[in-house]
């Protein structure tokens, strides 16, 4: 008989026509770290929710199990109660506050009402300590970047005497370097018995973390595996339903002649100081290539993209030639007049409207498309928008859905479709494919190539090094708002760009 | 591995039946609203015996809300694209006061005068609108100002005395009714741009290939809506014919809820609403369709102002005060969200006619005015609760 802290057995969990869970079952065992791994819509958001109490009791079937005890949690204080911390992909901090305020949240030591700072403080500095982290308790959350938030998000789920550990995507947003950190951080905790489970689309970081793994697909489970006993390429497999025998669909392109150049351009701190957050860059960009931009966070990649498309609030200085002809873009309309189309890396924050439909979203940036005289006629949209729903095959009930009833894969698409109804000749895409499940990458790389032979320059920016490497033509590194070093794709490899990255000259 | 934009028909489940069940959701919506006026309706109607529903009352409830209504079409779109606008009831003052001046005392003729209030209302609303736009003062705080000010400009220019009109053609925008048999000859022409617009609309689906909704929906609708529209014609009929005001908020109503819902100007006021970066991103000029939400507010507040006073024959210094909150609380009882891009005109009216509805109601009671106003504020917090509740299922 093995000893499972956690035992979830035959969850079902069913929504108005979805059935999210299908009698899955998932067992986690005294101090390991269990990886969760699955497409996106596969359920593990949800089974996290039941477990963490956010579903209660009763709306779900099947039974969760905790040191062989059965567990029926109303609400999430007590699942929390019961050891059980979750920390989620979109944090759970107050940015006004700092840091020791958020670590206690809810739960502020005193008396009467009388919050104890000397203590809260004290108690905080302690689990800063354990975790590694040099930071101010009274620094205030705004102040830290992405990577010191996440240890944040841990130490308040230390504080609270976690005894299982949930980290839903921990590394969406964190640089190689944080991720490290945070991979040493749990294995110290590991060490002091604290079970954890990681759920990430990094098959990488799974591979170097994990004890085990759990597949879920469709909302059942496929299978638990010791780490050692499985392979990346059959974790996918497994993930997506089938045999994936490359994850870039690496095409031969012909570049053809130079669509866009960039000289000089020079980007100002929209906080009105004199440093620059673009130094001096200069690229081409021809037609038919994808551009890859790597770098870490931080190195202004997204800066450089967001200016020479018009929606950056810093000042700039600089040229750019689009066919040969100099071009003046001060807002994104005169970019997207030139035939330019930007992807945003924060696709909900800046890439859709979520409350509102999959039709307004996809005709947004091309309204005067399916306006007559400035009428929208509703059927031209209805059909534009229903070309590319098929085209990129949108998983949609119907064009009206709220696209914030999409899964992260199919929003991406949303956003896509926006800018292809705007025929651009350049796209940028920051990040896109951050967040999104395996087989909706995938289907976004063959967009991707299939825009490059229909003539489009693209221009990608990414994290990810195997995707840059998978996928670019050439390759751009930045560093600290300067283009370190250009390769071809053939003569890139991964420790070549992070010396660029990093500042290696 | 298929590497082509595959056109694949099974992932796009365009189904008529999915649309309908999302339809009949919106719907569901609609009737809780109208189910909360005529709750408060029946209610009303059973206190006073019946003497609520008379044609004489509810020609002049529409008539008392007709200025609420028309304010309240102007601020759906400042909430929509996420601002507010609170000064819409000293500009309504302002207009009346600079109405009434113009003509009784500096003896202007109509059109020019009712040129000049428009033109005084519009440049006030850009006024607004280029703070709010071009100098990124917060609304609440520019509108506040403007609150301020232009209710001191008007306390300023009548000495705080009021001034009546002496033109019977303003007063007849405030106080006539339409003919009966124009009344009458509206309904008819209503009744067949109705007729006309759905089968238009059924051609264009046609046209383009798209499934066109069967026959007997068309008809249901058309009937359904020709029996509103005489129904309306003949009760107004039974007093009076329709109040001139009314016709006003009518045409207002058409108009507006069209720029909202069918052009490039609405499309893009709700995506600033609903994402400003999103928006300016897509290559939306969001400065630009702030200013001229502004500028509609103003105009629809010139416009108010001229019924009101049209209606008192007479300016007040303290006319249109509080008119403002009327205007909010209608939209936000009509679903409008605070936090931007959701929001409906037709909807917005109806929460205008549960606020004059109040009014009126309680006046017939004699119910003291302290009462009004409690009863007025709760009932705004429970229409909001129930329409979220509602929502939520």
């Amino acid at each position: 008989m093995e000893q499972y802290i956690l035992e979830m057995k035959n969850i079902t969990k069913e929504f108005p026509g979805v059935k999210a869970l299908d009698n899955v079952t998932f067992s986690v065992r005294k101090g390991e770290i269990h990886a969760l791994c699955g497409e996106n819509g596969a359920g593990k958001s949800t089974l996290m929710k039941v477990l963490g109490g956010v579903y209660p009791y009763g709306t779900y079937k099947g039974d969760i199990y905790i040191d062989n005890e059965v567990m029926k949690f109303q609400n999430v204080k007590q699942s929390e109660n019961a050891g059980i911390s979750i920390i989620y992909q979109e944090f759970a901090l107050v940015k006004e506050l700092d840091v020791g305020e958020n670590v206690y949240l809810g739960k502020l030591p005193g008396k009467a009402g009388i919050v104890d700072w000397d203590m809260l403080y004290y108690e905080t500095s302690k689990f800063l300590k354990e975790l590694g982290m040099d930071i101010n308790p009274h620094t205030k959350i705004k102040d830290l970047g992405v990577g010191q938030q996440q240890l944040v998000e841990v130490a308040k789920a230390l504080s609270k005497n976690a005894k299982i550990l949930v980290l839903d995507e921990p590394s969406a947003a964190l640089t190689e370097s944080e991720v490290q950190t945070l991979m040493g951080i749990l294995r110290e905790l590991k060490k002091k018995g604290v079970t954890c489970i990681y759920i990430s689309h990094k098959l990488g970081e799974v591979f170097d973390i994990a004890d085990r793994v759990t597949i879920l697909r469709d909302g059942k489970s496929i299978g638990t595996f010791d780490i050692k006993d499985i392979n990346e390429d059959k974790v996918i497999s497994l993930m997506v339903g089938r045999e994936l025998t490359e994850r870039f669909p690496r095409e031969e392109h012909t570049a053809g002649e130079v669509v866009m150049e960039v000289r000089g351009l020079n980007v100002y701190d929209p906080e009105g100081t004199d440093s620059l957050v673009i130094n001096n860059a200069s690229f081409q960009i021809r037609k038919g290539e994808i551009l890859g931009i790597a770098g870490l966070m931080g190195a202004g990649r997204t800066e450089l993209v967001t200016s020479i498309f018009g929606g950056y609030a810093g000042k700039k200085s600089g040229e750019i030639f689009i066919d040969g002809r100099k071009v003046e873009i001060n807002k994104p309309a005169d970019a997207i007049k030139n035939g330019l189309g930007l992807v945003s890396e924060d696709r909900k924050r800046y890439g859709l409207i979520l409350q509102q439909s999959v039709t307004t979203n996809t005709t947004l940036a091309s309204i005067d498309k399916i306006c007559d005289w400035g009428v929208i006629n509703s059927n031209k949209e209805y059909l534009n928008t229903s070309n590319y729903v098929k085209e990129l095959r949108i998983k949609t009930p119907n064009l009206r859905t709220k696209v914030n009833n999409l899964s992260g894969g199919n929003q991406q698409k949303v956003v896509l479709a926006k800018w292809l109804m705007t025929k651009p000749k350049i796209l940028f895409l920051d990040e896109p494919t951050r967040g999104i499940d395996v087989g909706a990458k995938f289907e976004i790389y063959n967009i991707m190539n299939e825009l490059v032979r229909q003539g489009v320059a693209i221009v990608m920016i990414s994290s990810e090094l195997p995707e840059i490497l998978g996928m670019s033509d050439r390759i751009l590194v930045m560093c600290e708002g300067s283009i370190k070093a250009e390769f071809n794709y053939r003569d890139a490899t991964q420790e070549k760009i992070m010396y660029y990255a990093t500042g290696g000259h | 591995m298929n590497t082509k934009l595959s056109v694949s028909n099974t992932s796009v489940n365009v189904k008529k039946g999915v649309i309908n069940s999302s339809r009949i959701k919106a719907n569901i919506r609609t009737y809780t609203m109208i189910s909360v006026l005529v709750g408060i309706w029946i209610i009303f109607t059973i206190i006073t015996g019946g003497m609520f529903l008379s044609a004489r009352n509810l020609a002049l409830l529409a008539r008392q809300a007709s200025v609420t209504s028309v304010l309240a079409i102007g601020m759906v779109f400042v909430i929509v694209a996420g601002h507010i606008d609170l000064s819409v009831g000293s500009v309504l003052g302002l207009c009346g006061g600079v109405m009434a001046i113009l003509q009784s005392r500096m003896q202007w003729g109509v059109i020019p005068t009712l040129i000049a209030i428009i033109l005084l209302g519009t440049v006030i609303g850009a006024w607004h609108g280029y703070w709010v736009a071009y100098k990124k003062v917060p609304a609440f705080i520019v509108t506040l100002g403007g609150y301020l000010m232009f209710r001191g400009v008007l306390l300023g220019i009548t000495k705080s005395v009021s001034i009546s009109l002496s033109s019977p053609v303003l007063k007849a925008i405030g106080q006539d009714y339409l003919q009966k048999g124009a009344g009458i000859f509206l309904a008819v022409v209503a009744v067949i741009a109705t007729i006309i617009m759905v089968f238009k609309a059924r051609s264009s689906r046609e046209k383009y290939n798209l499934d066109v909704p069967p026959v007997y929906q068309s008809i249901l609708k058309v009937c359904l809506f020709s029996i509103l529209i005489i129904g309306f014609v003949l009760v107004m009929n039974n007093y009076e014919g329709i109040p001139i005001p009314v016709i006003i908020v009518l045409c207002l109503t058409l108009i507006f809820n069209f720029i909202a819902t069918k052009t490039k100007f609405g499309r893009c006021v709700y995506a600033i609403g609903g994402n400003p970066e999103a928006a300016m991103l897509s290559g939306i000029d969001n400065k630009r369709y702030t200013l001229l939400v502004f500028i509609i507010s103003g105009f629809l507040s010139a416009i108010a102002g001229i019924i009101l006073t049209g209606r008192l024959n007479a300016a007040t210094s303290n006319a249109g005060a509080m008119a403002e909150m009327d205007a909010i609380a209608a939209c936000v009882i009509g679903g409008t969200s605070m936090t931007g891009g959701i929001g409906s005109i037709p909807f917005a009216l109806i929460g205008a006619l549960v606020m004059a509805s109040l009014d009126n109601g309680m006046s017939l009671l004699n119910t003291e005015s302290f009462w009004q106003q409690i009863i007025k504020g709760l009932i705004l917090i429970l229409a909001v609760w129930v329409d979220m509740s509602t929502k939520k299922k």
